[in-house]
């Protein structure tokens, strides 16, 4: 039989941190098992090389926030079969698009020396607002095992296992107890999308929302509880707006919230 | 009575602290059991708490029950190899085990559970698996929580069968005992080889005013009477939808009730595809995914996914089982992030259609 050609993976980075990227490095001993079943054609973070495409599947890190990224995106889109988005910035448009709610021009000459060279978009705004995206990887950063899942379901041709239900299924199937009912610790859980193994809770920490809004949610019912737990109307406004501040119920109860 | 179990190879699980909440967990001596803790409950509230007196089971109910146990979060069902579908999993030999210290309505859970998953063509191999080799020493309550209400469903405060043993925790006149009784033979076994006097008035009459005062000062009430006919009836109630804006579709509920059975399954290959298993874990009525057919989910709103969980639990479970879906533990109402009580739920509906009957019967 001969030899099939192996999938070919492109790696891409728009405005984020790296993280998620890294998360895929840091597979270390099963990115050996990856490269084995997939060409790695593009990817910054572990070669300089780039390979034209076209890509079987690309791997898209970080939001759009200019002009020029706009346009890149949509090469990417053409040059690749599947594209899948990883981590919040991608997805909903990351902690950056806290300057959705600023004016971004105020910042530069605050951040920059010499803010003229500095072209940029009013909005961060997440890939699938400018293309089609074939799946959505939430996190922030994203989970590497999640990672490796969604690329192992392509290749093998079948669903990933990725659920969109809350972090409190998985906090309940880790036996974590419960530190908002318990301890009264405000805790996004049961708004959040799950995928990060109910990490925080395990630490005594509320969850941060990184993996952004789960399926159907009641952030308004979620948000009166904050309250009632002693949460001013100015902190449940920042619990809902953070990494995933962007995302639609999130930025509708954080922005029910503003005074 | 824990070394007598322990000898003769019984792994025992019973209540433990942990994490500020009484967990069940496996106990390697009486100092392991929470003695001398409370706790209080009420919705979406737990706090545990500390008693005047060294009384071992002065507590209710915590999140666990024993179907994290008997019936797993998580658990591998089958697993296999490129062009050798045989499964390979091979049965782990189970532990036996002795539950020690749990409550007459987690008992009567056990029992509901068994007539999901024992009876009928399709019973659950792995959960008939796990219920064998099990020694329950059932501890009746003495109090109630704030959010029980097993009076109400007919299994507590005291157990009348399902057990191997029975204890009831007497501390009055400063007589710290316990009153013992063998449900099967191998209890009667173990209690023959106890220290041990013959009971006497005192101490039935002291246990009967523990009983009388667990059922007085009960948290909560449910009315079971007609429910059935009257969820069927009400499912256009508004109060669904008033209880929609405050459920938060978490599934904590689901989770946490020790009667819930339902679960789905995931396929996992490695990488290169040369293998592959199948795990099975437990879903939620809660989830969107949960009634996933061919083309979309029959639940789309959280109305009729509350709704689906209410009526189950308290009507369509008598069709399908011959018995409530609900032990009446609370747990569902203390572990509920925004507190939404079922018993509270059931009683709205109940006096609006009560009321709706007194309008239409003045027209
Ligand atoms: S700790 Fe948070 S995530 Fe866990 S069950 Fe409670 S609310 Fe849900
Ligand atoms: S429905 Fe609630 S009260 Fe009834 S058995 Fe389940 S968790 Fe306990
Ligand atoms: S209430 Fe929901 S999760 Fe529980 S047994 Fe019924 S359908 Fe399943
Ligand atoms: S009733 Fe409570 S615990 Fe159950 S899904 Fe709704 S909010 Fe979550």
């Amino acid at each position: 039989m001969k030899k099939m050609a192996k999938p070919r993976l492109a790696v891409w980075k728009f405005a984020s941190c790296d993280g998620c990227q890294l998360s895929l490095l840091d597979c270390e001993d099963e990115l050996l098992a990856v490269a084995d079943v997939v060409e790695i054609a593009n990817f910054a973070e572990a070669s300089r090389e780039i390979q034209p495409g076209p890509y079987n599947i690309s791997l898209v890190e970080g939001s759009i926030t200019t002009p020029h990224d706009a346009e890149r995106i949509h090469k990417i889109r053409r040059d690749s079969g599947l594209l899948i988005t990883i981590g919040a910035c991608a997805t909903s448009g990351g902690i950056q698009a806290l300057r959705n709610w600023k004016d971004v021009n105020e910042f530069f000459s605050l951040v920059y020396g010499s803010p003229h060279f500095i072209e940029t978009l009013k909005k961060s705004t997440p890939i699938s607002d400018h293309v089609f995206v074939d799946y959505e990887l939430r996190g922030c950063p994203v989970n590497k095992y999640q990672l490796l899942e969604v690329l192992n379901a392509f290749l093998n041709q079948r669903k990933p296992n990725i659920f969109p239900h809350s972090v409190c299924m998985e906090c309940k199937a880790n036996k974590t107890t419960c530190i908002m009912v318990a301890k009264g610790i405000p805790c996004m859980g049961p708004v959040t999308h799950s995928g990060c193994g109910a990490l925080c809770q395990s630490f005594n920490r509320g969850s941060f929302g990184c993996y952004g809004p789960k399926e159907a949610t009641n952030t308004n019912s979620l948000g009166g509880h904050f309250k009632e737990l002693g949460m001013s109307g100015d902190g449940v406004m920042r619990i809902f707006r953070n990494f995933n501040a962007s995302a639609e119920p999130f930025r509708k109860e954080s922005e029910a919230h503003e005074k | 009575m824990l070394e007598a179990l322990q000898h003769n190879g019984w792994t025992i699980i019973g209540p433990k602290v942990q994490d500020g909440v009484i967990v069940l967990d496996e106990i390697q001596s009486v100092d392991d059991f929470p003695i001398g803790y409370s706790d209080r409950q009420g919705p979406a509230r737990y706090r545990l708490t500390r008693r005047a007196n060294k009384a071992v089971f002065g507590y209710n109910v915590g999140p666990q029950s024993p179907k994290a146990v008997l019936h797993a979060a998580r658990k591998v069902i089958w697993r296999g190899k490129k062009n050798d579908l045989k499964s390979q999993e091979t049965a782990e030999p189970l532990p036996h085990i002795a539950f020690v210290g749990i409550r007459p309505c987690e008992l009567k859970a056990i029992l509901i559970q068994d007539d999901v998953l024992l009876r009928g063509p399709y019973g659950d191999a792995f959960y008939a698996a796990r219920r064998k080799n099990l020694f329950f020493i059932v501890v009746n309550c003495g109090q109630a929580g704030g959010t029980c209400f097993c009076a109400s469903t007919n299994s507590g405060p005291k157990a009348d069968s399902g057990f191997d043993l029975s204890a009831t925790e007497l501390m009055g006149n400063d007589d710290h005992r316990f009153l013992m009784q063998a449900g099967s033979r191998r209890g009667e076994e173990l209690l023959a080889s106890l220290p041990a006097r013959p009971v006497t008035e005192e101490d039935l009459k002291e246990s009967g005013a523990l009983f009388a005062h667990a059922v007085e000062t009960m948290g909560r009430t449910l009315d079971t009477h007609g429910l059935k006919e009257l969820l069927y009836q009400q499912l256009e109630n508004p109060r669904w939808q008033e209880v929609a804006e405050r459920c938060l579709g978490c599934g904590n509920c689901t989770s946490v009730c020790p009667t819930c059975f339902c679960s789905t399954v995931e396929d996992w290959t490695s990488l290169d595809g040369s293998e592959a298993r199948r795990e099975r874990r437990w879903d939620s009525c809660f989830s969107v995914d949960f009634s996933y057919i061919h083309g979309g989910s029959i639940r789309q709103t959280g109305m009729s996914r509350y709704r689906q969980w209410m009526t189950h639990k308290l009507a369509a479970w008598q069709d399908q089982f011959g018995t409530l879906g609900c032990v009446g533990c609370g747990r569902c109402i203390t572990w509920c992030p925004v507190g939404i009580d079922i018993t509270e739920e059931a009683a709205a509906i109940r006096s609006s259609a009560q009321q709706k009957e007194a309008l239409d019967g003045n027209d």
